[in-house]
């Protein structure tokens, strides 16, 4: 054993001078179990609903169980697809039950351990409570609690693996919420070559223009799109309208005028993906994206103070080479491994 | 399999600690200088006794209305002596129901033994319960008493209808505990100068009375600010009018 050890090593460090980092990282049991050393400290602690293969799959079971709508076919996966890191590719906005239409666009779903509040108002504040309105809402999945729970202890399998993680019996509100969120809590994302360039790993390669980029975000982005997670969690209204009678965003929860039109500064990671944008899905492209903080900006009264030039003028200047750059970053921020982690797919092979 | 084996350790202890409990309970001596004191709520309207769906009742103002459903939260319960030392119950929270009797009634446990001479608890979830997720008992979600969308507690539901209503509906919805619509009410409800004197032998019984009227004092069912489904003014108002009142001690069973 003492001989052998070494040469094991010595193995292992060949092994990883050939490959990507990414490929050594020691494989956890549970995704998003180690938490990235560029993040700073989680919201939903992993002591919180300590994770274990056996719940964490039950969870997955869970998200992508369409059974829990309705009409049995809308799961949580339906609008939340992890080829685009659990956003809803190419809807602006989703359908749930029956074909009706939702009024917002779906937001990927990654990194949830580290957020205070979710959705584009912050109306839900626990990542294990947040999964009712979904389950509720008449235009997503239109269940009750009452009757997913009934659906859960009715199949024999769930029965199974219920008891075997809870030991006790019937399957309750909290053991659904808090398998569910042992699944939700795990999606990190944080291996792209963005994470690889700031924690100067294998693979962390930036080109001119990607460099350039990131300079430019910092200083013309990052204010609210702040930290590793690329968001600062804030509301902001970001001059897409003048007036907000269809949408109230912020405001709706919190009643307050000040908050007419401010919607959740969304994280960035992955945004290459996660199109279309903003919280009505109204930008095709994130060159749309840069057009509008560009020139698209419209007054209101609660219109982010950053976005007021000293000169009076509103929005971001940004040049068509700028542009080209920051959209090279942006490209920076896809995490692959997150989006092809196999554990965290709906067919488990 | 790692589980079962933690499982069985954890039961080993379980089984220990109940064991535990019960020499307590039994020995008479140090340990138990505690005791138990019941609370009874009974909803009413006005001097009436709250009947669902049949009765039908009349404001202050003059508007009439039915109630089909009642329900509210009943947490944070603390005890004061007269010396000032107060009890607080740990993990106090009730969902009182008027369609459930047995809601009605129940038992706050392990009560140091003294005199106590006043009352006070939350209408309403402490802030910290309502974003504290996936909780079971009185706050499991799955009572109807959950706002999934905007994260939070119901305090209190009253429906019913009202001819006066221009919906013919009473939909009173409160809850809300942020800033600037905290409807998080605390209330000491008077002993009216009695003490209730908790001892290891003796249970004595407080017996509330719930005014629904004193929900809508001030209040039209004609006004469109007479219906709350979510936090915000209206629900404030109800708030305030039911912090200011509905609990009343009608009796105390000394027992």
């Amino acid at each position: 054993m003492v001989e052998i050890l070494p040469a094991i090593v010595l193995a292992g460090l060949l092994a990883a001078g050939c490959q990507p980092d990414s490929d050594v990282r020691p494989t956890e049991a549970v995704p998003g179990t180690v938490l990235p050393n560029n993040f700073p400290a989680p919201v939903y602690t992993l002591e919180t609903n300590a994770p274990t293969r056996e719940v964490f799959e039950l969870g997955r079971t869970l998200f992508y169980d369409p059974r829990l709508s309705r009409t049995g076919d809308v799961s949580c996966g339906s609008c939340h697809q992890q080829f685009v890191a659990f956003a809803h590719a190419d809807h602006r906005v989703s359908h749930g039950v029956d074909g009706l239409l939702g009024t917002r666009n779906a937001p990927a779903l990654q990194n949830l351990r580290w957020k205070r509040n979710f959705f584009w108002d912050g109306g839900p504040q626990n990542l294990e409570t947040l999964p009712l309105a979904p389950l509720t809402n008449p235009v997503e999945m239109d269940e009750t609690l009452e009757n997913a729970l009934r659906k859960l202890n009715a199949d024999p399998d769930y029965q199974r693996r219920f008891q075997q993680v809870y030991g006790a019996s019937p399957i309750d509100s909290y053991q659904f919420l808090r398998a569910l969120a042992q699944f939700t809590a795990s999606l990190t994302s944080a291996n792209s070559r963005y994470d690889h360039y700031v924690r100067q790993e294998a693979g962390g390669q930036f080109s001119d223009a990607e460099q350039r980029g990131r300079l430019l975000f910092v200083q013309k982005c990052a204010a609210c799109h702040a930290t590793d997670l690329f968001s600062d969690d804030s509301f902001r209204n970001n001059g897409l309208d003048r007036s907000f009678a269809a949408d109230s965003g912020r405001a709706h929860i919190t009643g307050l005028s000040t908050d007419l039109g401010r919607f959740k500064v969304p994280s960035l990671r992955n945004v290459a993906l996660t199109g279309p944008y903003m919280h009505d899905g109204r930008f095709q492209t994130l060159k749309h994206v840069l057009d509008h903080y560009a020139n698209g900006v419209v007054d209101s009264p609660t219109l982010d103070p950053l976005l007021r030039q000293p000169d009076g003028r509103l929005g971001i200047s940004l040049t068509k080479p700028e542009k080209t750059d920051l959209l090279a970053f942006l490209a920076t921020l896809t995490d692959e491994q997150f989006i092809k982690d196999k554990r965290l797919a709906e067919r488990q092979q | 399999m790692l589980f079962s084996r933690f499982s069985a350790l954890f039961l080993a202890l379980a089984i220990t600690a109940i064991s535990l409990t019960g020499c307590d309970k039994d020995d008479s001596s140090p340990a138990s200088n505690t005791g138990e004191l019941d609370i009874e709520i009974e909803n009413v309207v006005g001097t009436t006794p709250l009947a669902l769906n049949t009765g039908t009742y009349t404001t202050e103002a003059g508007d009439h209305f039915t109630v089909t459903k009642f329900n509210y939260y009943i947490s944070n319960i603390k005890l004061k002596k007269a010396d000032g030392t107060e009890f607080v119950q740990p993990d106090s929270y009730y969902l009182v129901k008027e369609s459930d009797a047995t809601s009605h009634h129940f038992t706050i446990p392990d009560v140091p033994i003294g005199d106590y001479t006043s009352i006070n608890f939350t209408i309403g979830v402490d802030s910290l319960h309502n974003v504290s997720g996936a909780q079971r008992g009185a706050l499991d979600p799955s009572n109807d008493m959950f706002w999934s969308w905007n994260s939070g507690y119901i305090f209190l539901k009253l429906e019913g209808t009202s001819p006066d209503s221009p919906s013919k509906a009473l939909v009173f919805h409160i809850g809300g505990f942020m800033k600037p619509y905290n409807t998080i009410r605390t209330v000491s409800p008077s002993f009216n100068g009695k003490t209730v004197m908790v001892r290891t032998d003796h249970t004595p019984e407080i017996h509330f009375h719930a005014d629904v009227l004193k929900m809508f004092t001030g209040m039209r069912f004609a006004d469109a600010s007479s219906t709350s489904h979510s936090a915000g003014a209206n629900a404030v108002r109800v708030a305030d009018n039911y912090a200011a009142g509905m609990f009343s001690v009608d009796h105390i069973h000394a027992n």
